[in-house]
Parts: C-alpha cells; structure tokens; sequence
C-alpha cells in the first residue's frame, strides 16, 4: 500500500502569487469566452465573435502580393549562404539593415517630419516587453509612473508586475473627450506625493487605445512641459502611428521635440511595434527609440532577455527598407481603416448607439451609457455581461480600461472579415431593437 | 545625435539600470571586446584574435540548411509556405503553436535516448536561454533570496539570474581535487553559510552538462542532488542546454529520467531550462525553453513569456523541421560524432604540448588546465596569463575566475565554433606559447614582462555605482566569428 506523505507545497515568488498579471479582468475573461465557443461562419454561426482582440488583419494580402512579387525576399530568407550568418547572429545592436529599415519605417509613418536615428533604436520581442524593460530602466520598485486613463489593460502587467512599480492614474473624462488636461496630471502628481511615491515618468499612448484618438499639440506640448518640470520620464507608445486615418492627424512627440531643438530629450523614449501597424503580432517586433544615451546602452543590454529573431529581422528588413512598399502599404492601410471605421460608426448609430469621435486605431470607443442601469461599474460590468452572454460578442468594459466614467465600451471592428463584422453589427441592431420594444 | 551629458542625467535611471548587474565588466566579455577589434581571418587578417570565448556550434549547421532547403513550405515567404504567411503572422498566443511545442517535446525526449517523455503542454517558450533563466528566477524567488550554484559557472547566470530580479547567486564550490564533482559537503557547507548569514535559500540552479566543465553528472551525483533539494524542501533549476552536444559516452542521464525512478522526489521542485542555441546551432532564432513538472509555475511562466515569445515565423519553421523524426534522428547522431572527432583533435594536439585538459564527454569546449605556466598560485596570475593569451597568443579564451572557479589557472578554451583550419591554427598558436614559456620558467632570472594595467574588473558586487559604458557599446553581444561585422 503507498501511503501518501502530505508535504507542504513549496512557496513560489511573490510575483508568481500574485494577480497582478491581470488576466483575472474581464478583458480576459471574454478572451476565454471566446476561445471556448469561438465564432465560425460555417461551423458555429451563433458562436462569440472576438471584438476585444485589437489586431490588424485588413492589410495582410500587402503583404503576401509583395512576396509573390519579390521572390528574392525568399531567397534571401532563404538564402542557404547567408543562413549560418544569420542563424548564429544574437548580437542584441539587432541586424544593421533592420534597425536602419525600422528607422526609415518610423520616419515614414510620420510623412518625413521627423528624423530617426538607427543606432538610437533597441529592439525588443514585441511592446510588451518594450515598456516593461523601459519601467526597469527608469523606475525602482515602489516608485510611481502616471498612466493617462483609459489605458490598455496590460499594462496592469507590462508596468507594474515583474517590476514592483505602481501605476497612478491620471483621470481623463468625456467631458472634454478624454483628453489629459494640466490638472489632472496635477492632480495624479499630488496623489503619488501624498502616498510617498516617488513618480519616475508618464507613459502615454499615443495614439490612444483605448479610445482611438490621436493627441494634439497643445496637450503634447502640456505634457512636455509637465514632466520636464517634475523632472520626470516620458513613455511615448506610438504604436498605433501607422494606424492614424489620415497622415496629417497624427503628431508624434518625436516632432514636438524636434521643434523644440532637441531640450530635454534625454527625458523621452518613444515605443513602437510591428502588431498593430503591419498586423504581425507573431513575429515578435518592437522597438524602443530614446533620445537619452544611457537608456539606449542599459535597453540594448536587457533587451538580451527579448531579442527579435535574426530570422524575422532578417526576412522583414527589405520588405520595410522598400520606400514603395511601405509608402503604399501605410497608405492603403490608413485608407482601409478609415473605411471600416465610418462604417462601423455609422451601423451603431443607426441603431442608436454613439461613439467617440475617433481618427485612429483598430477600435472604436462606444458610449453605451444610455443602457446601464445603474451608472457604477457593477452596472457596467452587468451590461458587459449580457452583452457577451446574449449578444455574444466580446467587447472589453471600460473599467477593465480603469475608465472612471462607467458606460464606455472598446469594440474592435479590424481582427475580423467584413461578412463577420456585418454579423456582429446586426447582434448589435437586434439588441437595440429588442430593448425599444420592451 | 548626443542630447546630453552622462553624468547629469544618470541620476534619473533606476538602481538596476545605474548598476554593473549587466555583468558587463567581466573578464568573460572582455576577450571579445578584443575579439571584435581584431578579429581573425585566414585571408585578410591571419594574424588576428581566434574567437575561443563564445560556446557556439556550427559544426552542423550544413545539416540544417539542407533540410531548410529541401522543405520550402516551412517557411512563409516562399511560394510553397506563403498561404501559411497571415495565420503564422496572427499568431501571438504565447501557448505558441501546438506543433511547435509538441516538436520540442519530442526533440528533448529524443535528446535523452527516448529514455524521457515531455508533456508538451509543461512547454513554455522563452527568449533563449537567457530569458528562460530569467523567469524561473522571478516565478521561484523573491528579492533577497537565492540559490546555490556549483562552481565553476556561466558568468552570464549573475545577469540572467540576479540583474533585474534582485534574486543572488551563492556558489556551491568545487575543487580539481575530484574533477569538481559536486558533494554533499559542499551543498550543506553552501546552504549552512547562506543560512548563518540570514539569506533564504530558495533552490539550487545547476547546467548538467555543465558550462565550462564540459562534464556530465553521474546518477550518484544527480541522486544526491534531488535528496538535498527535498530534505530542504527548494527548488532544482537544472539547465539542461548541452543535452544534446553529449559525445564520447554512452548516454546523457537527465535528472528527468531519476524522478520516474523514484517517487519519493517531489516533482513540483524540478524545472528544466533548455533552448536550441547551443544543440541546433541557432543563437540567433531565441528559441529558449521552461519545462517545469509544477503546474502552477508553468501556468507563471507561460504569463511572463508574453515578454519574451518566440517569433511565430521561427516557431512555424522549427516544427517542422523538429517533428521530422528522420532529420532529428540523422542530426543528433551526427552532431555527437563531429564533436567527439572535432574534441579528440583538439585534446590530442593541446596533449603534445604537455597541456591537458579536464575528461569531458559533453559541451563546445573544453576546460583547460594552465596552472603550470602560472607564476604564482593567484587569481591575479591568472589575469594576467589570461592577458598575454589575449594580447601575444592572440586567442580569446575564457579565464576561470569569470566563473568563480575556486583555483587559478583554469580556462575555458571552445573549439564548436570554428573551421579545422583555424583551429589548427591556433592549436599551434597555444603550442609555440606553451614551447616559449617552458623556455621562459628554466630561466633564473625575474624579469617583469608586463607592464600593462590590468583590469581586475570582474564585479562580484553591485556597488550601485554608475556604469562606464554609457555610450552605445559596440560589442558586450556575443558576435560569432562567422558573422560579418556589418549587415
């Protein structure tokens, strides 16, 4: 007979006990109601559809039209003597023609306002773990970085998990359409003060997600001015800037700066991607450009932890150092989500419901308000919960964005084929028809 | 483009980014510093530095591109894999490809003789070995807390291990008085001092084969290691990367194979970290692995590999490649045949000059025994041997104190990374040395031959201090000498 001896488990990490990996938030939760009963055209017609997933797939025949027409990229990736080269390649600088293509890639998006520096560039396996390393380098455990709400989810993880640093909210409100205003960054700044935190920087989304808004100058030039007097960091993710409806729209930090003759620039470090903008959030590609010598050396170093593989550098490089593809690729992208955009807008409001007036990103931001039935976040979350339950469709709640206004919801309108995207529309109409009748 | 000066700013960076945990300012990195500012090369710079610090194998990559060649639809881009090229591009989740992981499982079981099954869903990806390092310690650990290494080890453990987790590494040492096998003294000795000095013990991290001995554990060994880590109810991270770079023995033994054979071990204890970078030859793909028999840690590490995922494109080619049960099979046997052959003729010929190294069967290189030319029985002789191997010998090869080796005068020499003629190159190089200071020792006089000042730069502690490397280093990045410096 065995006899079973009860030895006491072994403790793991505070880190590995903890919850601050976020994925007991409903942001998750609907990602799993999804994958248990995921939509399908043919095979399970009633199941969820995923609109709280923000990714890119309107662009992807670019890609493969570029790579049926270039078959030298092929051969180059494939190429059998340049494959030892590449496969023993980990030096963390990244691939020269890469780091210089990611450059022009940048400069690009930004219709050539802004200059990018290649040797200024670190790379990383993806922003998430961009701005994670960026929190290590800039913020000790226990220090304070104030994020502008709503914000990504993730970063609940990206900022503050591995890290032991705080995130502090600065509360943004529809009353002036979510944009950061001095007082509140004020505000936020007094709180961290009050609690003895010391706050290390800002890390804003630029573009934002969740709300699908670019920043304009006025409140780039407050936050510039803000941090630069509280001697602080400033995170700029710009990795929805290819993903602006309209080129002109879009003003990155890096051109604020640039105007400004470079002062204090040492201050800033700007995150970007390949996910969003080129819809390839497999291969793993993000970059960190700063403008502060110290941070490049200590990110180039940690990025040992989360290299971008030679083999993805070696097969994106030409792709992205090709001004024809990618002045194509951004515009026709830019073109496509605009167009699903105003379509999505225009079948919500048709059936009464209103969004934020957006220009940029892979979402809208819906105002469903009107439909709660209490204005708290249990209200919220009990509209979430009918939403996915009966609609079937999983959209994320904006308190699960740390949204302070219950009611706004993210709903992603690009990870899907127009067909599906007409069936999740239609759940929607048929919700709000229901609810006029009764 | 320069927006600052250094020293005004520095003050603005976090504790873990103003330090030296980087572990940059060893003696290990710099050999390639001097590697890389004078590097070999048969035709256009004969007299350059030979790369012998950087464990690579390149000994079997023609095997590899064989295979890539002959399978074109593994990759995305070509006109056989490009209808593959969206959904792989889509592909973030970091449960990663079913078939990748399952490839992996199959190729690690393979790697022990078919001796050990992998549970493909205990699979967790990670970037590289580094990165898979790295996790363990954040998931086991807490700041403050530490584990117990044997010495000698990988310098890049007090990086990967301790730099951003503020976890610490205590050595376990070992001595050439047993080939510096492991005792149970030594771990009571370790874990009673971590003890006496308040420091919680949380597990023991080991490299089996080991990295730089090039040595295998036996069964007593590994037995005597999982009876240690249960009695003190710790953690075992065994990092297993050379699994498959055994030669010259009959089979590795993992220390997977004696948890089935006794099941008073507590599995939940046991977390192995592999990658393919040192077996497959492919640094550059940062395939890193976590396998752990606790659940709750590899539901942990499959979280925190968000940070550090493989790339899809990699993951899409290597299961193919790896559930290629011919092709596996074909390499592993071939791969061990070329190192044996590759270390007999290296051994053999260090032999000749008088100079031997420890019995290894495993690893890219070997652990060269020079404690004959040092002049005295010092880590500051060593350094300065090590400086004239550098600077007159012209070979980059690694000196023991970089891995907290315990005696002076021993070297980690690799011999995976390079072609027949190069090594041949520098085994002659080692023996005129090792001719010139025998010639050198028979002499009475005491003439003082180096006048250069010598970097006692190893850093064991993180004074907090700010680093001197504040400009974009051109190197501290292992760079093959197969790699062209400029792409």
């Amino acid at each position: 007979m065995v006899v079973k001896v009860y030895k006491p488990c072994v403790p793991l990490s505070a880190i590995a006990t903890s919850s601050t990996h976020g994925e007991d938030s409903p942001y998750f939760a609907g990602w799993r109601a999804y994958d248990e009963d995921p939509y399908d055209a043919t095979t399970n017609p009633s199941g969820v559809i995923q609109m709280g997933l923000a990714e890119n797939q309107v662009s992807f025949d670019l890609f493969e039209k570029y790579l049926e027409e270039h078959q030298e990229v092929s051969k180059l990736v494939n190429d059998i003597g340049g494959f030892r080269e590449n496969a023993l390649f980990q030096d963390y600088h990244g691939l020269n023609s890469f780091r210089k293509a990611m450059a022009s890639f940048m400069e690009e998006i930004r219709g050539g306002k802004v200059k990018f520096d290649s040797n200024r560039i670190v790379l990383t396996a993806g922003a998430t773990a961009a701005n994670e390393l960026l929190t290590f380098i800039i913020a000790n455990p226990g220090d304070a970085l104030l994020v502008p709400t709503p914000y990504y989810p993730g970063f609940g993880r990206d900022l503050r998990w591995r890290t032991g640093v705080n995130i502090i909210p600065v509360n943004c409100n529809s009353s002036n359409k979510f944009q950061i205003t001095k007082q509140a960054l004020e505000e936020a700044y007094a709180k961290a003060e009050k609690a003895n935190l010391q706050v290390k920087g800002l890390l804003m989304t630029n573009p934002s997600n969740p709300l699908g808004t670019a920043m304009t100058r006025p409140v780039l030039e407050e936050i510039l001015n803000f941090i630069s007097s509280k001697n602080m960091h400033l995170i700029s993710d710009e990795i929805y800037s290819g993903s602006v409806f309209s080129s002109e729209e879009f003003i990155s930090i890096a051109e604020i700066l640039e105007e400004r003759g470079y002062a204090d620039a040492q201050r800033v470090h700007i995150v970007y991607s390949l996910s969003k903008d080129l819809g390839l959030p497999g291969f793993r590609v993000g970059a960190i450009y700063s403008y502060n010598d110290a941070v490049v050396t200590t990110a180039r170093r940690m990025s040992s932890f989360t290299l971008v593989s030679s083999q993805t550098q070696k097969m994106l490089s030409p792709m992205l150092s090709d001004v024809n593809f990618t002045k194509n690729y951004i515009k026709t992208n830019r073109g496509r989500l605009k167009r699903r955009y105003d379509y999505v807008v225009e079948k919500l409001r048709e059936c009464g419901i209103e969004c934020l007036h957006g220009n940029a990103g892979l979402f809208c931001w819906m105002n469903l308000k009107p439909l709660l039935e209490e204005a708290t976040t249990d209200g919220e979350l009990k509209l979430w919960e009918t939403i996915l339950k009966d609609l079937k469709l999983d959209i994320s709640p904006g308190s699960s964005c740390h949204c302070t206004e219950p009611g706004w919801f993210r709903v992603c309108f690009a990870n899907m084929s127009i067909e599906t995207l007409d069936v999740a529309l239609s759940r929607f109409t048929s919700f709000m028809e229901k609810r006029r009748k009764t | 483009m320069g927006y600052q000066s250094v020293s005004e700013n520095s003050h603005l960076l976090s504790r873990i980014a103003a330090g030296d945990g980087h572990g940059e300012n060893s003696s290990y990195f710099d050999g390639w510093k001097a590697y890389d500012s004078n590097p070999f090369h048969p035709v256009s710079n004969p007299g350059g530095v030979i790369q012998m610090g950087l464990a690579e194998n390149l000994l079997c990559l023609d095997l590899i591109k064989e295979w890539i060649k002959e399978h074109p639809e593994a990759s995305i881009c070509t006109e056989e894999g490009l209808n593959y090229f969206e959904a792989v591009a889509n592909f973030q989740d970091y449960h990663g490809l079913p078939s990748f992981r399952q490839a992996l499982a199959r190729f690690m079981g393979k790697a022990r003789g078919g001796r050990v099954s992998f549970n493909p869903d205990s699979i967790v990806m990670s970037g590289g070995g580094t990165g898979a390092q790295e996790t363990l310690a954040f998931c086991l650990a807490d700041p403050g807390d530490a584990f117990l290494v044997p010495t000698p080890y990988y310098p890049a453990f007090d990086r990967d291990f301790c730099w951003r987790t503020g976890v610490r590494l205590l050595p376990i040492n070992c001595f050439s008085s047993n080939n510096f096998k492991l005792t149970k003294a030594a771990l009571e000795s370790a874990y009673e001092t971590a003890r006496k000095n308040n420091i919680g013990v949380k597990g023991v991290l080991m490299t089996n084969p080991s990295n730089p001995l090039g040595t295998t554990m036996d069964r007593d060994t590994l037995k005597t290691l999982l009876t240690f880590v249960n009695q003190k109810r710790i953690h075992l991270v065994c990092d297993e990367v050379f699994s498959g770079s055994v030669f010259n023995q009959a089979d590795f033994l993992s220390v997977c194979e004696l948890l089935d054979e006794e099941p008073s071990y507590d599995k939940s204890l046991i977390h192995i970290a592999y990658s393919l970078s040192k077996d497959l030859g492919l640094p550059g793909f940062r395939v890193g692995v976590i396998y752990s028999y606790n659940d709750t840690v590899v539901k942990c590490a499959r979280r925190m590999s968000s940070f550090g995922l493989v790339s899809s494109q990699t993951q899409h080619l290597l299961s193919h490649m790896l559930n290629d049960d011919d092709f596996t099979s074909k390499y592993l046997a071939e791969n061990k045949r070329r190192l044996h052959t590759r270390h007999e003729e290296f051994t053999s010929g260090l032999e000749k000059f008088g100079i031997n190294c420890l019995p290894s069967t495993a690893g890219l290189f070997v652990w060269m025994d020079l404690r004959q030319f040092l002049k005295e029985n010092t880590e500051n002789a060593e350094l300065k041997l090590w400086r004239v191997i550098i600077d007159d010998v012209k070979l980059n090869v690694s000196p023991g104190s970089s891995f907290r080796c315990t005696e002076p005068g021993w070297f980690r020499v690799c011999f995976a990374n390079m072609d027949d003629a190069t090594m041949h190159v520098a085994l002659k190089r080692i023996g005129d040395f090792a001719d010139k200071v025998k010639d050198e020792t028979t002499q009475l006089q005491q003439k003082k031959r180096f006048n250069k000042k010598l970097r006692l730069s190893f850093c064991r502690i993180n004074d907090g201090g700010i680093t001197q490397h504040l400009m974009s280093p051109h190197l501290q990045s292992p760079r093959s000498p197969l790699v062209k410096a400029s792409h």
